[in-house]
């Protein structure tokens, strides 16, 4: 890289480079704006959008996809956060307009985003605009038992072509292949949820009859949880001809799926499985929900030291699309910053050299020594039956981790600031009556967790940490 | 020169008493504790032999020091009514004690205390009176301005100030009678000064009667004096009969005023010829308006003291919140010792309500134990690590006690309501009080016994549950919890 940067370069390719902020160092020196060689601001001309081709419909997709689960709502967090504050559609128009001035055409919402109001506001936004501007892609999301039936199902269907104010849809999934569930008291397998979502109710035929009649124009689904599922799925690849796939992968799920999540299938199983059949990916979870752009102080600067002007999620970003399977990488965007950001990481993508493949490969390794929770905030476990905000706890958990401010002992010399910033946060970040210590335990969350997290027990054990704290039992 | 120092010491002392029944954080009852401890009424309710024998030392040495400096409630006097002042120079003149009404004052408070009248005893009790204005109204405006701090902090990314939950209305009543005390005090200061403390106060009327032989003491000089009568329109216990150049020393409360507003250098504060002749106090009765409105406003305050499905993501279940079970023993704070130890001491000065920092302690409305503490659970419990309201208790109501002997301190026992427990009602697991129980009490067995995989319910070892209310706080089931605490007469070590 190094060299690369005395060589003579042209201006379009040196700003292409720039844009990916790959070259940072080299800005100042070089320089490209202002007097004397110096910046007025980091503010660089964006280049043109990485595009890849689909192999059945021949779409030409946007390489970054929107993903429409983390929409902002009227109170400036994201929508169904800390509020009942309803989504902010003025502001969703303005980020869907500028994404698609900039080259994004690949929509992501379900009928379950956002407290079930994602879907209708994205129709809201895409309406706006000509219909062979955009993809728009959402799901069956039939999670809980008792939309298992056909009709609760085709309603569910039905209503998103409404929600969506489309004729067609463009990508339609099967939402969360091998997540388990919970019926009637009873815990039923990932592998049995598919069958009662998709086989036993006819769902699957009556998709793929849709598809024949060109109301669905690309068929897949999305997987999480039960490799059972997915192989299960993959095997009658011949009988359904998957268009695409949706799987989580990013540096760490590559090769440590099992050490975030013992119950998690590495990346690279699902995306070769893929590869070889010729079904492209579409990819989620490229920063493990938002992990891989909060990273502990010790590895944003690693990371920084690499390249310092380059976001800690612009190497994520990059790692997903380095993958030439890959159709389109899914980010919930819900400000204008990150849309900003993730445009610039893929307009166009400059990917990773061998060597940044194995520097992020030891990064993953430096990750996983932080022991955090692999909550990444997708709110798919709310609500509580009983008030808690799991996520908020667990974000704050893992911030807390990543800052350095969970004491291991009171002997630690910064144990009191610690202690307080780590319980004076607590209070902030989650209301008392919405903390850990008002879990019972009842674990009707844990089948809605795509990570798989046993969240009653992290509860009680960050609760316990809490205690110890506030006690002052802490040895 | 006596007279700033006497002002300077007054101000420390409010506002150091009135930090201590703002502050939420325990600094203040660490550090200036001490100042409820040398408070003259409940020093002498929990027998505090030195503070008694301090105040009445030091009233016979300086005369009325104790209600210029150490009293909170005359302090405060002393600021409405310097604040009147600046309206309106020269405002006081003499007038005659009105003894008839401070003594049987007195005497009827002797007697309410040996009787045990408590609603009586701690209405007039100065401190306590200042206690209850302070925890009424300056904490609740305290924890907001903490609160707006917090807020800037955390949008500055600092720890530096909490979020602290505001609690307005612990009691109807006491905040009722707390804003009672302040109108009739804050009027007869503005109006009289120090009428409240010649007139009313037990306290006032008990050193009044020390002070008349106070070795040092304000006199005037005859020689000097012209009888202008400057002094006794500045003098706020109106006890400067200048016509006579005579001072009340009963009422005196050694405020130093009047001897720098005297042009002739007539008053000095001096130690009093051992063989003086004693001024006999005249008696007779006034009527003139000023008491009349001094006495009905005592009579006003007399008067008033008489689960949800799941089918998207995201949102938050609504909490309703928790209501207060009926008990049939009120739950008194670790340290009380018992029903009776409370009422002979407590003087209700709500320090310890104010310095709880778990939402546990409110005051009692009940006629019996009135403004007295009591504990419940809704918003918080008695958390195993804090034994704040022992420590500051300035009364001996609640006795210091260590979180050691906290941890054993049996005050109440849980008892569970089957109707309510959550693994009945909506058939999930639970045993969120068993997991929170600090001594271990709360056991989960099957709920049906024939079954051991069935859902499991609590059961308590009442011998060993502390009644801290973990398990009622932090019950599931709203708005009553399933588990409750019945509290103890008689607290006990386990």
């Amino acid at each position: 890289m190094k060299n690369s940067n005395k060589r003579k370069i042209t201006r379009r390719s040196f700003l292409k480079l720039v844009g990916a902020g790959s070259l940072a160092a080299a800005v100042a020196s070089v320089g490209c704006s202002g007097p004397e060689g110096k910046s007025s601001s980091s503010k660089k001309k964006r280049g043109t959008m990485t595009y890849r081709i689909t192999p059945t419909t021949h779409d030409k997709v946007s390489l970054l996809g929107y993903g429409m689960m983390r929409l902002p709502a009227t109170d400036g967090n994201p929508a169904g956060k800390k509020n009942d504050s309803p989504i902010d559609q003025k502001q969703v128009n303005r980020l869907v307009d500028y994404a698609m001035e900039n080259g994004v055409n690949y929509f992501d919402t379900s009928p379950a985003y956002c407290k079930g109001e994602s879907e209708a506001s994205t129709g809201i936004a895409l309406h706006r605009h000509p219909r062979e501007s955009y993809f728009v892609a959402t799901k069956l999301s039939n999670f809980s038992p008792e939309k298992w039936s056909r009709a609760a199902s085709m309603q569910m269907y039905r209503n998103s072509f409404k929600n969506l104010q489309v004729d067609c849809i463009d990508y339609y999934l099967l939402h969360g292949i091998g997540m388990p569930a919970e019926k009637d008291g009873e815990k039923v397998s990932g592998m049995d949820a598919l069958k009662a979502r998709y086989f036993d109710n006819g769902m699957l035929d009556f998709l793929v009859e849709e598809r024949k009649a060109g109301r669905i124009r690309n068929l897949g689904f999305s997987y999480h949880g039960d490799i059972a599922a997915f192989d299960y799925l993959l095997s009658m690849h011949d009988k359904y001809k998957w268009d695409f796939v949706q799987i989580q992968l990013n540096y760490v799920d590559w090769k440590h799926a099992k050490e975030v999540r013992e119950r998690n299938t590495n990346a690279e199983y699902l995306y070769s499985e893929l590869e070889k059949r010729g079904i492209p990916a579409i990819i989620m979870e490229p920063l493990l929900g938002g992990r891989l752009a909060t990273l502990p102080d010790h590895v944003v600067e690693t990371l920084k030291q690499r390249v310092p002007d380059s976001s800690v999620a612009s190497w994520a970003f990059r790692y997903a699309g380095n993958f030439p399977n890959v159709l389109t990488v899914l980010s919930g965007m819900t400000y204008m910053e990150h849309l900003e950001e993730n445009l610039d990481t893929y307009s166009p993508l400059v990917n990773l050299t061998d060597d940044d493949l194995e520097f992020l490969e030891y990064v993953a390794k430096l990750i996983l020594k932080y022991p955090t929770i692999p909550c990444n905030d997708c709110k798919y476990c709310m609500p509580c039956p009983y008030g808690i905000d799991i996520p908020a706890i667990f974000v704050h958990y893992n911030k807390c981790v990543n800052e350095g401010n969970v004491p291991s002992s009171a002997q630690d010399p910064e144990y009191a600031r610690e202690r307080k910033a780590f319980l004076v946060g607590y209070d902030r970040s989650v209301p008392r009556l919405r903390q850990a210590s008002h879990c019972i335990g009842c674990n009707q969350c844990v089948s809605h967790c795509p990570q798989t997290i046993e969240i009653p027990s992290e509860l009680h054990r960050i609760d316990g940490f809490v205690e110890s704290l506030k006690q002052g039992t802490l040895i | 020169m006596l007279r700033r120092i006497r002002i300077i010491s007054a101000v420390i002392v409010l506002l150091l008493v009135t930090w201590l029944f703002v502050d939420f954080t325990g600094t203040a009852a660490r550090s200036v504790g001490f100042l409820a401890k040398v408070q003259f009424l409940p020093a002498v309710l929990s027998l505090n032999v030195a503070v008694i024998v301090g105040i009445v030392l030091l009233t016979l040495l300086f005369g009325r020091v104790y209600c210029s400096v150490i009293c909170p409630l005359g302090v405060m006097q002393d600021v409405v009514s310097w604040l009147a002042g600046k309206r309106k120079k020269n405002r006081f003149g003499y007038s005659k004690p009105k003894n008839w009404l401070r003594y049987s004052v007195l005497g009827v408070f002797v007697v309410a205390v040996i009787a045990g009248v408590n609603a009586f005893v701690v209405l007039l009790a100065p401190y306590s009176a200042y206690g209850r204005i302070a925890a009424s109204f300056f904490q609740p405006l305290y924890l907001l301005a903490n609160n707006l701090l917090a807020t800037i902090a955390e949008k500055a990314d600092s720890y530096m100030f909490y979020h602290v939950d505001v609690w307005v209305l612990k009691s109807v009543a006491v905040t009722a009678v707390a804003a009672v005390t302040l109108a009739v005090v804050a009027v007869l200061a503005w109006i009289g000064g120090r009428t409240y403390c010649n007139t009313i106060c037990p306290v006032g009327t008990t050193l009044g009667l020390l002070s008349r032989f106070s070795l040092f003491r304000p006199v005037i000089d005859t020689d000097k004096c012209n009888h202008c009568g400057l002094c006794s329109r500045n003098c706020k216990s109106s006890c400067i009969d200048s016509k006579n150049s005579a001072i009340d020393h009963s009422r005196c409360v050694a405020c130093f005023d009047c001897i720098g507003k005297c042009h002739q250098n007539a008053i000095s504060y001096k130690m009093r010829p051992l063989a003086a002749k004693r001024e006999a106090g005249q008696e007779s009765v006034d009527n003139s308006r000023r008491d009349f409105l001094a006495t009905s406003a005592l009579l006003a305050t007399a008067a008033v003291v008489s689960a949800q499905e799941k089918s998207v993501d995201g949102g938050l279940a609504v909490i309703e919140d928790k209501r207060m079970p009926e008990r049939k023993t009120p739950i008194l704070p670790p340290g009380a010792i018992s029903a009776n130890n409370m009422a002979d001491h407590c003087t209700a000065c709500q320090l310890c309500v104010s310095a709880c920092p778990n939402g546990v302690l409110r005051p009692s409305e009940s006629l019996s134990t009135f403004m007295q503490p009591y504990a419940s659970y809704e918003r918080g419990y008695c958390r195993p690590e804090c034994t704040r309201c022992s420590n500051v208790c300035p009364a001996g109501a609640i006795k210091p006690i260590t979180k050691a002997e906290k941890s054993s301190l049996q005050i109440g026992h849980a008892v569970w309501l089957r109707e309510n427990c959550v693994p009945l009602t909506d058939g999930v697991e639970c045993g969120n009080c068993a997991r929170h129980c600090p001594s271990g009490a709360i056991m989960m067995v099957p709920s049906d016994a024939n079954d051991p995989e069935s859902l499991k319910i609590p059961v308590v070892n009442t011998s060993r549950c502390i009644g801290c209310g973990a398990c009622e706080n932090l019950c599931p089931s709203r708005p009553f919890s399933a588990i409750y605490v019945e509290g103890h007469e008689m607290q006990r070590m386990i």
